[in-house]
C-alpha cells in the first residue's frame, strides 16, 4: 500500500451526518452487490445542502474527482450504516482528515479498509478550500498543502492503519492468520 | 476494582473478573440485530467470508426483523426483505419477522423489547445505530456496521473498547405536559451531538423509579444523537416487570458499583424542565417549545423508534382529545401490538383510533420506520418539497425525512400533538388545564 495519497480535496463543515454522505433512499442498494457498490459511489455526499455549490460526484460521473475530504468535528455522525464510508471509498475517495469522527463511521472505516480516518487537531475546513492539491503522507501523519506552503500533523492511526491497508477486518485477519481461509472464500 | 454498570456487563461478556474504561476486549454476544437495510449487506459479507454454507454462530441469538422499507413497491427494496426471508429459512432462524405473515412486527428497537429478546445484563448489537435504545433494560446495546455483524454471525464475537462512563442524574418527577423526549432533548442540547462520542450514557437518580420503561426507551435510544457508544440504566423492578411478561429466559441484573468511576456528572432536576423543540438541522439546536411559537409548520409526524410506542400515542391523544388539527398530522405506530393497542387503549372511553379521527389526523400507516428516514419516494409521510414538519422522530439533518429542501423539528409527542393543533410551534402546557 502506497504511504503517499495526492489529490484534490473536498471541504466540508462540521457534523456532516451519514445522510448527507449517502441519502437514505439509497440503502436499497447492496454493498456486496460489485454494480450496486458502484451505484452508491456514484451518491457519495449527494445529500449535502445545495449550499456546498461544488458537488462531490459530478452531474453524469460515477466517480470523484477528489481523493481526500476535509472535514469539521464529528464527521459521520447518525445512522450505523456502512454505505456511508463505502459510497466514498467507491467514489474514489482514500481518506477524510477531521478534527473529529463519529464512533460507528470511523469503526467502519477500519472495518472496510475503504477509506482511512484521519483526525487532526487543526481546523482545516477554516484553512482550505474545495479544489486544492494536497498530498497525504500516512507515514510521516502529514497534510501538506503546497499551493498555500502549509503542513499540517495528523493523529497516528496506530494499529488500525494496518487494517485499512490489507483491505479490511477479515482481509487483515487473514493475512495475519487470525482467521484460517475458508474453502469457499473467493477474495 | 469498583465498575460501572457498562463495565460489569462487559466484564461478563469478555469472561474476565474486571474491565476498565479503554480496555480493548472480546466480547460474547447474546444477540445480533439485522433488518431490511443493513441485512443483505451483511449476508453478503458473511456468505463471502465464512462460505456459502457457512452456519451463523447459533440461530436463536440472531434477530432478523425487517422494519425499514417494508410498505413500498420499489423493486429493490422487495428483494432485500426476499434475501433476509431466504436467509431466515436457510439458517433455520427462530426469530424472523416477515413482512409477508402475521409475525410481522414493525420497527425493531420496539419489536426486541416486546417479543422478549430485551434482558438486563446482556450484550446486543445491531446494524442499526439506535439500538443503543435497549441499554433501557439494563443491559450493553450498540449499532455497529455490516462488517462487525457480518463477523459476530460467524463467529458470535466481536472485539470493542470499553467506553468510559458520563453519570446523568435525574432527580424528581416530570411535570404535566413535560416527557421523556424532553430529557434527553434537554441534555443533547447541553452536551452537543458529539458530547458523548465514544461514551457510556448512565441514567440514574430518583426520578428513574417513576419513570416507564417505553420513558426510559425514549431516554436511550437518543444517546447516539450524542455520539454515546450507549445509553443505560439500571434495571429495577419496573424493568422486571416488563421483562418477565416478555421472556421466560433467565438474566442477570447489575448495577455500578459505589465507587465506580465516571468522567463526568451531569444533575437534573426533572421538574424543573419544559417541553422543548430540536430546530433544524441539528438534535442539540434545542430551544423552549414555548419560545418558538413563531414557526408555522406543515406537518405533524407522530411515529419511529423514539417516538411511535403506545405511550407516546396516548400522550398526543390526551391533547387531541376534542380538538382538531389545523395541518397534515401522520401516525405511524412502530409496531403490529401498537397498531392494535390505537383500538384498544381509549382516553375519556373513547379509543386512541376514534379521537385521532375526530381529530382530523390521516388514518395510521401500518407499522414501519416509514418516513423517519425519508426512504423511497413512495414512503408514507415522506417530506418531498420544502415542507416545515414537527415530529416525534429521532434526527433533524439536513434532508432526513426526504427532500432537501425540507426542516424537521424533532419535540415530545405532547409537543407534537399540541402544535398540530395551532399549525404553529406550540408548548403543550397551554392546552392542559
Amino acid at each position: 500500500m502506497s504511504d503517499t495519497i495526492r489529490g484534490k480535496i473536498f471541504v466540508v463543515r462540521d457534523n456532516i451526518d451519514t445522510d448527507q454522505i449517502i441519502p437514505a433512499h439509497h440503502l436499497t442498494l447492496v454493498p456486496t452487490i460489485p454494480e450496486e457498490y458502484a451505484k452508491l459511489g456514484s451518491y457519495a455526499l449527494s445529500g449535502l445542502p445545495d449550499s456546498y455549490r461544488e458537488r462531490f460526484v459530478p452531474e453524469g460521473r460515477t466517480t470523484s474527482p477528489y481523493r481526500i475530504i476535509v472535514a469539521g468535528r464529528n464527521f459521520g455522525c447518525g445512522s450505523s450504516r456502512e454505505h456511508a464510508p463505502i459510497s466514498l471509498g467507491a467514489a474514489g475517495a482514500k481518506a477524510v482528515v477531521a478534527e473529529s469522527f463519529a464512533r460507528i463511521f470511523f469503526r467502519n472505516c477500519i472495518a472496510t479498509g475503504e477509506l482511512y480516518p484521519l483526525d487532526t487537531p487543526t481546523r482545516l475546513c477554516d484553512d482550505l478550500t474545495t479544489g486544492m492539491e494536497a498530498e497525504l503522507d500516512l507515514d510521516a501523519n502529514r497534510l501538506t498543502v503546497p499551493g498555500l506552503g502549509r503542513t499540517y500533523d495528523l493523529a497516528p492511526l496506530g494499529d488500525a492503519r494496518q487494517v485499512i491497508d490489507h483491505g479490511g477486518l477479515f482481509a487483515h485477519a487473514r493475512k495475519t492468520g487470525m482467521i484460517q481461509a475458508s474453502a469457499d472464500h473467493t477474495p | 476494582m469498583s465498575m460501572t454498570l457498562t463495565e460489569k456487563i462487559l466484564a461478563r461478556a469478555s469472561g474476565r473478573p474486571s474491565v476498565k474504561a479503554g480496555d480493548n476486549v472480546w466480547v460474547q454476544a447474546d444477540i445480533l440485530m439485522t433488518h431490511d437495510v443493513c441485512g443483505p449487506g451483511t449476508i453478503g459479507i458473511f456468505q463471502h467470508e465464512f462460505g456459502r454454507d457457512a452456519k451463523v454462530f447459533d440461530p436463536a441469538r440472531v434477530v432478523l426483523t425487517p422494519d425499514h422499507y417494508i410498505f413500498t413497491a420499489d423493486a429493490k427494496c422487495l428483494r432485500n426483505i426476499d434475501v433476509c426471508r431466504e436467509f431466515a429459512r436457510a439458517q433455520k432462524l427462530p426469530h424472523f419477522y416477515d413482512p409477508a405473515d402475521e409475525t410481522y412486527s414493525g420497527v425493531c428497537h420496539l419489536t426486541l423489547p416486546q417479543k422478549g429478546h430485551c434482558r438486563p445484563g446482556e450484550v446486543m448489537f445491531g446494524t442499526d445505530s439506535h439500538t443503543c435504545t435497549h441499554g433501557a433494560f439494563g443491559l450493553f446495546a450498540t449499532g455497529i456496521g455490516n462488517t462487525d455483524a457480518a463477523f459476530i454471525l460467524g463467529t458470535g464475537k466481536l472485539l470493542i473498547k470499553i467506553p468510559a462512563s458520563m453519570k446523568f442524574v435525574l432527580d424528581g418527577r416530570l411535570p404535566p405536559g413535560v416527557m421523556a423526549k424532553d430529557i434527553i432533548l434537554r441534555i443533547i442540547g447541553d452536551i452537543g451531538v458529539d458530547g458523548a462520542t465514544y461514551r457510556a450514557m448512565e441514567f440514574t437518580g430518583d426520578g428513574i423509579p417513576c419513570l416507564t420503561m417505553e420513558d426510559r426507551m425514549t431516554i436511550c435510544n437518543m444517546a447516539i444523537e450524542a455520539g454515546a457508544k450507549n445509553g443505560i440504566i439500571a434495571a429495577d423492578a419496573v424493568t422486571e416487570a416488563y421483562v418477565r411478561q416478555r421472556t421466560a429466559q433467565p438474566y442477570t441484573v447489575f448495577a455500578s458499583d459505589p465507587g465506580a468511576s465516571y468522567l463526568s456528572v451531569h444533575r437534573y432536576d426533572l421538574a424543573k424542565l419544559v417541553p422543548v423543540v430540536a430546530l433544524p438541522h441539528s438534535p442539540d439546536n434545542v430551544k423552549p417549545a414555548a419560545a418558538c411559537g413563531d414557526c408555522r409548520l406543515d406537518r405533524a409526524y407522530i411515529g419511529s423508534c423514539t417516538g411511535g410506542k403506545i405511550s407516546d400515542f396516548t400522550a398526543a391523544a390526551r391533547l387531541l382529545d376534542g380538538r382538531r388539527v389545523a395541518i397534515e398530522t401522520c401516525l405511524v405506530p412502530a409496531t403490529v401490538e401498537v397498531a392494535r393497542q390505537l383500538e384498544t387503549e381509549t382516553v375519556h372511553g373513547q379509543s386512541l383510533l376514534d379521537i385521532f379521527r375526530a381529530a382530523g389526523c390521516l388514518p395510521p400507516a401500518p407499522p414501519s420506520c416509514a418516513a423517519c428516514l425519508g426512504g423511497p419516494a413512495d414512503t408514507f409521510g415522506r417530506l418531498n418539497g420544502a415542507e416545515v414538519c414537527i415530529s416525534t422522530t429521532n434526527r433533524n439533518f439536513p434532508g432526513r425525512m426526504g427532500s432537501k429542501r425540507s426542516s424537521v423539528i424533532l419535540a415530545s409527542p405532547c409537543t407534537v400533538a399540541a402544535s398540530a393543533i395551532t399549525g404553529r410551534i406550540t408548548d403543550p402546557r397551554e392546552m392542559i388545564a
